[in-house]
């Protein structure tokens, strides 16, 4: 039931008080948390850097230019709206196809127009930003998620998390969003955490509610054979997220597009530690082989020392 | 980057706390502990009118020493006023005197009570009857039946009193009773029904001593004599003798202030109850205020009355962060617990509890209502104020219509901070579920009692009121606590998978 700290110590567990003071706050630059906070910054910040995003169809920032939601989206097959400064999901609206002009959400169930244009209005009014403040709603193109994460996820796109120490990627996690998580990708709502080799983005192991898991809790498919194709320029894309924000400390959420490869989703300069349990180790013996790397590498080089020295074996019985 | 200016710091803060505590202690001997000592009361009034530009007398009665306690000193302040102390029989008053004066003016006189066992009761020649009691036409068959009544139900001038206030009282007023309080103040009229009945009586002025109470008025009470004794009667209960916290103020029936040459007077008083050695308190403890002798008693009593609230916050804070840093508990907004828990030494713990709790639940529902109107953030948290406040009125009348005095008390209730509580509240149950309310509502609860326990501790509050040092202290801890990066207790198990042998 508890673990003695010495034990967690011994592991090489990170806690929040931890992470707080050596990480975030020894790393993170507060002047630099705009960037990360506000999406549609880093969505232009990522294109001026060459770092693929999904496209911006258009944004809305008055409650005058509400109306015009409908033509903006238009022309676009399926797209996706939130709230610029949203946090923890909150507030995403996905549409999948569009359909006598309707909207058809990936559950199959169809919103009107009316629907479209409150849910536009409750973005910019605050309702899901920190702290209520008046926000912009940002319209992006939804993404093609690759379909060999078909068998892995429950109606939500799998994203995968890229915690980028000092330029080095140095743990990584995909989460499946389930039936238990209502279709979000956040662990403590039930999400599975699947964690994943740095050197061949294959599955290390699954955890669901702390607990370990083989398979896919809805689709019953076995984790073991999961694996994440383009893995090094999946890690090279979220490395030079360093470059762009200038935070030592990052989160980089990412997803595989179909057509476009990996692609840059957010970024949270303070990122959960849940990514632990995901890979059944802790962070600390990583961040302190980080700290004592200094000299400065790029990009490159950084993704290959990271592969060299955090390589591991899957704990998963690869039956499927 | 170098922790060693912080640590320098936070070792310069401990020892100047610690010397500091220890100097109080042992030079101006101040005992580490509450017990032992002798109970001391400073009462301040506060005499305040508009001078109407011309000379001005002022005279305020003073209260003398009494069974339960002995004047100890007492000082005046009144900028450009002349004073005297005036003696006249067992009456003492203050007269302040000025030739020239105008706009509002501020007079202050302060005294410090020992408390004393003395339970002894002082003589007082009774007052002389009014004899040319005359009642307006309707009033006076009223009186006359009041008093016959009551007559017939008593046996002496105490008990007939005593059936008299009965007549007055809510459950028994009659139409007589009624007609009669229409037209005269309670103890007046009792007054003069008593005098009319032969039974010499008057009103005195008492204040009620309750620790750390600020703007308080005198009430009046009843001094009912027979023979050679004389008792105090509550006008408005009944109740015979007197409480033990009520310091006469007035007891010779004359008037408490009387201000010629202005208007719109009144006069306020606050008091402090504080714990001296006996030594102490018999030295009257007038030492020059050095620096080192940096004390809160060298500010006004009203100040002292607020700062015992204010010196204890330090602590809750600690509590805050004992269990943020080092439990790793969630609550809901970082100090509304330490506020709630000032609410509860107001409200006593669980009548603090259960008005929480309700207004809480309460607020919830009508929230979920508001939510679904769609208003922008600001206009909903206001109409969540508002509704807060409907509720703890409504709670408050409900409370005093049952009779649960108790449940008066919630108006100490911080409101805008409950409307807070709420909307966060709310939010979360919308967006994570009733599951993560209750975790967060139970953390918070947690916090508030602990932080209460804290607080209302006597030794806690002996320390804190008394050692300024302790402030430094407490900072020191509290910095070092934020340097922390071990892991929480919560932690422990959240992350005890981790924890096993592979």
């Amino acid at each position: 039931m508890w673990a003695t700290p010495a034990r967690l110590q011994a592991k090489g567990v990170i806690g929040m008080n931890r992470r707080n003071i050596r990480y975030i706050g020894r790393y993170n630059d507060r002047r630099l948390y705009p960037l990360v906070d506000d999406k549609l910054q880093t969505k232009l910040l990522a294109k001026r850097h060459g770092i693929t995003t999904p496209d911006l169809i258009g944004t809305v920032s008055t409650q005058f230019d509400v109306k015009h939601v409908v033509e903006i989206v238009k022309d676009a097959p399926g797209f996706v709206i939130k709230p610029a400064k949203g946090s923890g999901g909150k507030g995403i609206l996905v549409v999948e196809r569009q359909q006598d002009g309707g909207y058809i959400k990936p559950s199959g169930a169809r919103i009107e127009r009316v629907d479209l244009e409150r849910h536009v209005s409750n973005i910019l009014s605050g309702l899901y930003s920190l702290g209520g403040t008046p926000d912009v709603a940002v319209i992006e193109s939804l993404i093609a998620f690759d379909e060999v994460f078909a068998a892995y996820t429950y109606e939500g796109v799998p994203d995968i998390r890229v915690i980028i120490f000092r330029g080095y990627p140095v743990m990584a996690m995909m989460r499946l969003s389930t039936a238990a998580s209502d279709g979000k990708a956040n662990l403590h709502q039930g999400a599975v955490g699947v964690g994943l080799d740095i050197t061949t983005g294959a599955a290390l192991r699954g955890v669901q509610f702390n607990r370990p898991r083989e398979d896919h809790p809805d689709t019953g498919h076995g984790l073991a054979s999961l694996y994440v194709p383009g893995w090094d320029a999946l890690l090279h894309l979220a490395a030079s997220c360093y470059e762009m924000t200038g935070l030592g400390y990052l989160g980089t959420d990412m997803v595989l597009d179909r057509h476009h490869g990996p692609m840059l989703l957010e970024l949270n300069a303070r990122p959960g530690l849940a990514i632990q349990m995901a890979n059944g180790e802790g962070l600390r013996r990583r961040l302190d082989l980080i700290e004592k790397q200094a000299e400065t590498r790029s990009v490159e080089a950084r993704v290959a020392f990271a592969q060299r020295h955090f390589a591991r074996e899957g704990e998963l019985a690869s039956s499927a | 980057m170098s922790r060693v200016p912080f640590y320098l710091l936070v070792g310069a803060l401990l020892v100047i706390g610690i010397v500091l505590t220890i100097f109080r202690h042992f030079h101006y001997d101040v005992p580490f502990m509450p017990g032992e000592q002798r109970q001391i009361w400073e009462v301040e009034a506060q005499v305040n009118f508009d001078a109407d530009n011309g000379p001005v007398r002022v005279d305020l009665a003073l209260p003398t020493n009494q069974p339960g306690f002995r004047l100890l000193t007492e000082n005046t302040a009144s900028s450009g006023y002349g004073l005297s102390y005036l003696r006249d029989d067992n009456a003492r008053h203050a007269q302040w005197a000025i030739r020239q004066a105008n706009g509002p003016q501020q007079l202050y006189y302060s005294a410090q009570f020992l408390v004393t066992k003395g339970e002894e009761a002082f003589l007082a020649a009774p007052p002389a009857l009014q004899q040319d009691i005359a009642w307006a036409r309707p009033y006076d068959t009223a009186a006359r039946e009041v008093i016959d009544q009551a007559h017939t139900r008593s046996a002496d001038a105490f008990t007939f009193t005593r059936e008299l206030i009965k007549e007055f009282t809510d459950q028994r007023q009659g139409e007589n009773a009624r007609l009669l309080l229409s037209q005269y103040e309670r103890p007046v009229l009792l007054t003069r029904l008593l005098n009319q009945a032969n039974v010499h009586a008057r009103i005195v002025n008492g204040l009620t001593l309750e620790d750390g109470r600020r703007r308080q008025a005198l009430t009046s009470w009843l001094q009912v004599f027979e023979n050679d004794k004389w008792v105090l009667i509550n006008p408005r209960t009944g109740e015979q003798g007197k409480p033990k916290n009520l310091l006469l103020w007035e007891a010779q029936g004359n008037a408490v202030l009387e201000v010629q040459g202005g208007s719109d007077s009144h006069v306020s008083f606050s008091m402090l109850r504080h714990n001296e050695p006996a030594s102490v308190a018999v030295r009257n403890q007038f030492a020059d205020d050095t620096l080192l002798n940096f004390s809160i008693h060298s500010l006004p009593i009203e100040e002292q009355a607020l700062f015992k609230t204010i010196l204890l916050i330090p602590i809750g804070a600690l509590v805050v962060v004992l269990l943020r840093v080092l439990v790793g508990l969630e609550t809901s907004g970082t100090f509304m617990p330490v506020l709630i828990a000032l609410a509860f030494i107001q409200t006593t713990l669980i009548t603090g509890l259960v008005g929480f709790l309700l207004v809480v639940a309460v607020g919830l529902v009508i929230r979920s209502y508001l939510s679904r109107l769609n208003l922008l953030l600001v206009a909903r948290v206001s109409a969540v104020i508002i509704t807060v406040i409907a509720i703890i009125s409504l709670f408050s009348v409900m409370a005093y219509r049952f009779g649960l005095n108790a449940g008066l008390t919630i108006t100490f209730f911080p409101m805008i901070i409950l409307s807070w509580t709420i909307e966060r509240m709310s939010i979360l149950w919308e967006e994570e579920g009733p599951r993560e309310v209750l975790k967060q509502g139970f953390g918070s609860l947690l916090t508030a009692v602990l932080a209460y326990l804290a607080m209302n501790n006597p030794w806690v509050r002996h320390i804190t009121f008394n050692f300024l040092g302790v402030q430094l202290i407490l900072m020191a801890m509290i910095l070092l606590l934020g340097n922390y990066t071990g892991y929480r207790l919560l932690e422990l198990r959240r992350f005890q998978p981790l924890a096993k042998d592979d």
